[in-house]
C-alpha cells in the first residue's frame, strides 16, 4: 500500500534527475554553479514548505538552522577525513537536534510566539559564532576545500550533480512523508489542534516532529551551500535570509514541494537580475544594492494578490484552464481550486482533498473499474480514521 | 486510490517542471566560450575583475577606490593600452560580505572569464576567495588588505600590496613605546586577521605589562557606536588606545568616546585613519544622532593629534609630483569622483594601485600570460615606479607590496588637504621612514628615497 507511492516518486525523481544531467552537460560553469545553489536552496524551502504550508508553523529562524548546518559541514570538513556523505549526514544529524531542542519548548508555542523564538535563534546563533571565534573562526569564518571532482569533470558541473542528487532524494523523502500518517498528523493539527488531539493525534509531538524534519533540511541546505562557496561565515546567513526564506517559499506556494523550485530560483536569480538592472540603468550603487529586496517584496504582494497559493498554485491552475478547453473533465476542478476563499491559506490541503473525492466521484460516475475504486476509498476511509 | 493518483500526477508535473523552469531560467545566459586556460585577454584587450564594497559597512570610502583605478585605466586605454591591449575593469558589490565575495568571485571567473583579479578589498572577503582562485589558477593581485596570509608558498597565485598590518603594528607600536613610555596602552580592533594582524604587531614591541585592556568588534555586525567598548578602554585607564579599525568604526568608536570625556592619544591604523574619509563620518553619524550641524562640524577636532602610519606621501602635500599626477588622472579621468572625493587617502591609493598593475602589464611583454605576468611582478616589482615611500618588496618568495612607511600626526599645522569634502586637516611626518619585515625582523631606518613618476606620466596625465 505505500510501496506504490514510494515507487512513483522514485520513477518521478530519477526523470527529473536525468532532466537535470542533460541541463547540467549544456550549462556553462558558472550556470551550473548557481543551479547548484538552487538545489540547495530547494532543500531549505522544501522543508521550511512542510512546516509552515503543511503543519501550520512559523520559523523565522530558518537561516540560523542553514548556519548550523554549514559550521557542522565545515568544522567536519576541517578537522575530519570522512566521506562527504557521512560528512553531510553528520551535519544534517546535528542540525536535527538542535531542531528538536527548539522545537520542544516551541510546540507550546503558536504564532507570533513561535515566530518570536525561532527570530531569537536568528539573531543569537551568529553572535555566538563570533563569541567562539577560535573555533569557528570570527568574521572570517571557515574555509573548506571543496572535494575534487572525479577524472576531468569539471567541478562545478560536479559539485551541482552532488547538490542536485541531495535535493532529488530530499524531495522524495518528504513527499513520502507528506503522503504517509505522519504526514497526515501534520495537517490535521494545523486544521485544528483540538480535532487533531481528539481524534488521538499527539498534537506536540507531531509539531516537534515537524519542526526536526525541517530543521534537517535547512541543516542540509546549509551544508550544500557550503560545498558551493567553500566557505562558512556568519555573513552568509544573516536575519534577512531567514526572511527571503519564508518570503521564497510563500512566492512558491505555502506546502507545495515543487513550489520550492520556484522560490529557489528567485533567491539566486533575483539578486542578480535586480543588479544588472540597476546597473544598465545606471542607478546609484545604494539604489542597486537593495533593489533585489525591493523587487522581491513586489513580486511577493503581486503573487500573494494574484495568486495566493503561489507561483505553483496559478501554474497549476494555468494548465487546469488550458486542459479544460481541451477537455471537460478537470474543468469543475480546477475551477474550485480558483475559488478558494481569501483564507483558504490555512484549508487549502483540505479542500484539495474535497477535491480529489470528487474527482474520484466522477471517476467512479464514468464507470472507470468501479470496484476497484470502491474498495481504495475503504482504504482511504480507514487510513483517514486511523490518522 | 484515485486520489492519491491526482496527488502523485501533481508531483510529478512538479518535478518535471523543475527542470523546465531552470532550463528557462539559464538558456537566457549565453554560454561562455573562452576557455579555461588563458581567458580574459586577446590582441586588443585584458579583462579583469575586482569584488570591492560599493554600499555596506566598509563602503564609506573604500567605495572611491575602484573608481579611482579605472580613472587610470581609462588614461592608460586612451594612449593606446598596454601592449596594444585595452584594459576592461569590472569591479561589482561584495559590500564587504565574504559570503558575496564567494559568489561573485565565481561570477568573474566562470562568466565574465577575467584574466586577473586585480584590487579586491579585505581581508575576511579575499580569504574566502584565495583558496578557489588559486586552484583555478586565476591571478589574485595586489589584494586591497594587509593581511599576512597574502604571502603564503601554498598560494603563489595570491599578491598583497600594502604594509602588512603586522608591519604597521610594530612600527606605531615601537613609536609607543619610546614617545608614550610608562603610559598605560589599549586596544581596539576589528576581531579578523587584520585587527589580529595589527595587535601582534604591537605586542611584539609592547612591554606586556602597558597593555591593560584588549577590545574588540565585528565588521560584520557594526552597525552603532562602541560604547561599551570605550568605556571599558576607559574604566582601564588607558591612556594610549591603539586602534586597528576600518573609518566607520574609528567614528564610531571616538564619537562615544567624547561624550563620556575620554580623550586618550589615539594611535590608528592607515585603514581607518585618513582624515577626508572618516572626518564626513563622523559628522554624519552626529547628524544621524540628532546633533546640530555646529555639532557635527565641531566633530572634525577629534582627528587633530591622531597619531597614524603612512606608505605613501600625505594627499595634502601639493608640492609631491606624484600627488599633483593624481590629482589631474583624476580630474580628467574620473570627474564624478573627481567632484564628489577630490584625492583622498583612498582615491590616491587606488591612481597608485592601478598605476602597479600597469606597469606589471608592460613588464610581462608582448606576449601576455597568466604565468608571465606573476614572473614579471617576482623578478621586476621591486623596480616599479609608485607613490610608495619605499619601493616593493616583491620577489619569487616575498608577496608583500610595501613593508614600510613613516608614522605620522594629523594636525591642523600642515598645508590643507584640497578635498571638496573640506578636508582641514593634513599630516605631519614624526619619524624618518622605516622598513621592518612582518616576522622577529628589527626595524630599520631606510635611506633609500622614493621614485618619481616617470616623465610620461607627468606629460600626459
Amino acid at each position: 500500500m505505500a510501496g506504490q507511492p514510494l515507487v512513483r516518486h522514485l520513477v518521478l525523481a530519477l526523470a527529473a534527475a536525468a532532466g537535470f544531467y542533460l541541463l547540467t552537460s549544456v550549462l556553462s560553469p558558472y550556470d551550473n554553479f548557481q543551479v547548484g545553489e538552487i538545489a540547495a536552496y530547494a532543500v531549505a524551502l522544501a522543508g521550511l514548505s512542510v512546516l509552515t504550508g503543511v503543519n501550520g508553523q512559523i520559523s523565522l529562524g530558518h537561516g540560523a538552522l542553514m548556519a548550523v548546518g554549514a559550521y557542522s559541514f565545515g568544522l567536519l570538513m576541517t578537522h575530519t577525513q570522512l566521506n562527504l556523505m557521512v560528512e553531510l549526514l553528520a551535519a544534517v544529524g546535528l542540525t536535527t537536534v538542535l531542531g528538536i531542542a527548539v522545537g520542544i519548548p516551541s510546540a507550546r508555542l503558536a504564532g507570533p510566539y513561535l515566530a518570536g523564538v525561532t527570530l531569537m535563534l536568528a539573531l543569537g546563533l551568529p553572535l555566538l559564532a563570533d563569541q567562539y571565534s577560535s573555533t569557528f573562526g570570527g568574521d572570517q569564518g571557515l574555509t573548506i576545500t571543496p572535494p575534487a571532482a572525479p577524472g576531468s569533470l569539471d567541478p562545478e558541473r560536479w559539485l551541482a550533480w552532488i547538490q542536485i542528487a541531495a535535493a532529488l532524494v530530499t524531495i522524495v523523502l518528504l513527499a513520502n512523508l507528506l503522503r504517509s500518517r505522519f504526514g497526515r498528523a501534520f495537517r490535521a493539527v494545523r486544521d485544528d489542534e483540538v480535532a487533531a488531539e481528539l481524534a488521538g493525534i499527539h498534537v506536540g509531538r507531531t509539531k516537534v516532529l515537524a519542526f526536526a524534519v525541517s530543521a534537517a533540511c535547512a541543516g542540509l541546505a546549509g551544508a550544500l551551500l557550503v560545498l558551493s562557496t567553500g566557505i562558512v561565515n556568519t555573513g552568509e546567513f544573516p536575519l534577512s535570509l531567514s526572511i527571503d526564506l519564508l518570503a521564497g517559499m510563500v512566492l512558491g506556494g505555502a506546502g507545495s514541494l515543487m513550489g520550492v523550485w520556484w522560490g529557489a530560483v528567485a533567491l539566486v536569480y533575483l539578486p542578480q537580475w535586480s543588479t544588472s538592472v540597476a546597473g544598465s540603468l545606471s542607478l546609484g550603487n545604494g539604489v542597486s544594492a537593495y533593489l533585489a529586496t525591493v523587487v522581491f517584496g513586489l513580486i511577493l504582494i503581486v503573487v500573494m494578490l494574484v495568486a495566493p497559493s503561489g507561483l505553483q498554485g496559478l501554474l497549476r491552475w494555468t494548465g487546469g484552464r488550458l486542459l479544460s478547453t481541451l477537455r471537460w473533465v478537470p474543468a469543475s476542478v480546477t475551477a474550485l481550486e480558483v475559488r478558494q476563499p481569501a483564507n483558504q491559506e490555512k484549508d487549502q490541503e483540505s479542500q484539495e482533498k474535497d477535491q480529489e473525492s470528487q474527482e474520484s466521484q466522477e471517476s467512479q460516475e464514468s464507470q472507470e473499474s468501479q470496484e476497484s475504486q470502491e474498495s481504495q476509498d475503504k482504504q482511504d476511509r480507514t487510513e483517514r480514521s486511523e490518522a | 486510490m484515485r486520489a492519491r493518483q491526482g496527488g502523485v500526477r501533481s508531483w510529478g508535473r512538479a518535478l518535471a517542471a523543475a527542470a523546465t523552469v531552470l532550463a528557462a531560467v539559464v538558456v537566457a545566459v549565453p554560454a561562455t566560450s573562452a576557455s579555461a586556460a588563458e581567458s580574459g585577454v586577446t590582441a586588443h584587450s585584458i579583462t579583469i575583475g575586482a569584488t570591492v564594497p560599493l554600499t555596506g559597512p566598509a563602503a564609506p570610502g573604500y567605495s572611491e577606490i575602484a573608481p579611482a583605478m579605472n580613472a587610470v585605466f581609462d588614461w592608460v586605454n586612451a594612449h593606446g593600452g598596454v601592449h596594444g591591449r585595452k584594459i576592461h575593469y569590472l569591479y561589482l558589490d561584495d559590500q564587504y560580505n565574504p559570503a558575496k565575495t564567494a559568489t561573485l568571485t565565481r561570477q568573474l571567473v566562470l562568466q565574465d572569464s577575467i584574466f586577473a583579479d586585480v584590487g579586491s578589498l579585505g581581508t575576511p572577503t579575499q580569504t574566502a576567495v584565495q583558496g578557489y582562485l588559486n586552484a583555478e589558477k586565476i591571478p589574485q593581485l595586489f589584494i586591497e588588505s594587509g593581511c599576512n596570509c597574502w604571502s603564503d608558498p601554498k598560494y603563489p597565485y595570491s599578491f598583497g600590496w600594502q604594509p602588512p598590518y603586522t608591519i604597521e603594528g610594530k612600527i606605531l607600536g615601537a613609536y609607543v613605546k619610546q614617545h608614550f613610555a610608562g603610559e598605560k596602552v589599549g586596544f581596539l580592533y576589528q576581531d579578523d586577521e587584520f585587527g589580529q594582524d595589527f595587535v601582534k604587531g604591537a605586542d611584539m614591541e609592547l612591554p606586556a605589562s602597558s597593555i591593560v585592556s584588549r577590545q574588540s568588534y565585528d565588521a560584520a555586525t557594526l552597525s552603532g557606536p562602541l560604547a561599551n567598548q570605550v568605556a571599558a578602554l576607559k574604566a582601564a585607564g588607558a591612556k594610549v588606545v591603539m586602534m586597528a579599525t576600518i573609518p566607520a568604526a574609528t567614528a564610531l568608536a571616538m564619537l562615544p568616546a567624547a561624550a563620556i570625556g575620554y580623550q586618550p592619544q589615539y594611535v590608528v591604523s592607515s585603514v581607518g585613519a585618513d582624515p577626508p574619509t572618516v572626518g564626513p563620518l563622523l559628522a554624519s553619524f552626529t547628524a544621524k544622532g540628532g546633533g546640530s550641524a555646529a555639532e557635527a562640524k565641531a566633530t572634525a577636532a577629534l582627528l587633530k593629534g591622531l597619531i597614524t602610519f603612512a606608505y605613501a606621501p600625505p594627499e595634502n602635500q601639493t608640492a609631491n609630483p606624484w600627488v599633483q599626477v593624481s590629482r589631474k588622472l583624476l580630474q580628467k579621468y574620473a570627474p564624478s569622483l573627481w567632484s564628489s572625493a577630490g584625492l583622498d587617502g583612498n582615491t590616491e591609493y587606488g591612481v597608485a594601485l592601478a598605476y602597479t598593475f600597469v606597469q606589471a602589464l608592460q613588464a610581462a611583454g608582448k606576449n601576455l600570460t597568466r604565468a608571465g605576468l606573476l614572473k614579471a611582478i617576482a623578478t621586476d616589482g621591486h623596480k616599479f615606479v609608485t607613490p610608495g615611500l619605499v619601493p616593493l618588496s616583491y620577489s619569487s618568495s616575498v608577496h608583500f607590496g610595501y613593508e614600510g612607511g613613516e608614522v605620522v600626526q594629523l594636525s591642523s599645522s600642515a598645508p590643507p588637504a584640497v578635498t571638496p569634502t573640506g578636508s582641514w586637516i593634513g599630516a605631519t611626518p614624526l619619524t624618518g621612514v622605516e622598513t621592518t619585515s612582518p616576522g622577529a625582523g628589527p626595524i630599520e631606518k631606510y635611506h633609500g628615497g622614493s621614485s618619481k613618476p616617470p616623465s610620461a606620466l607627468l606629460r600626459t596625465a
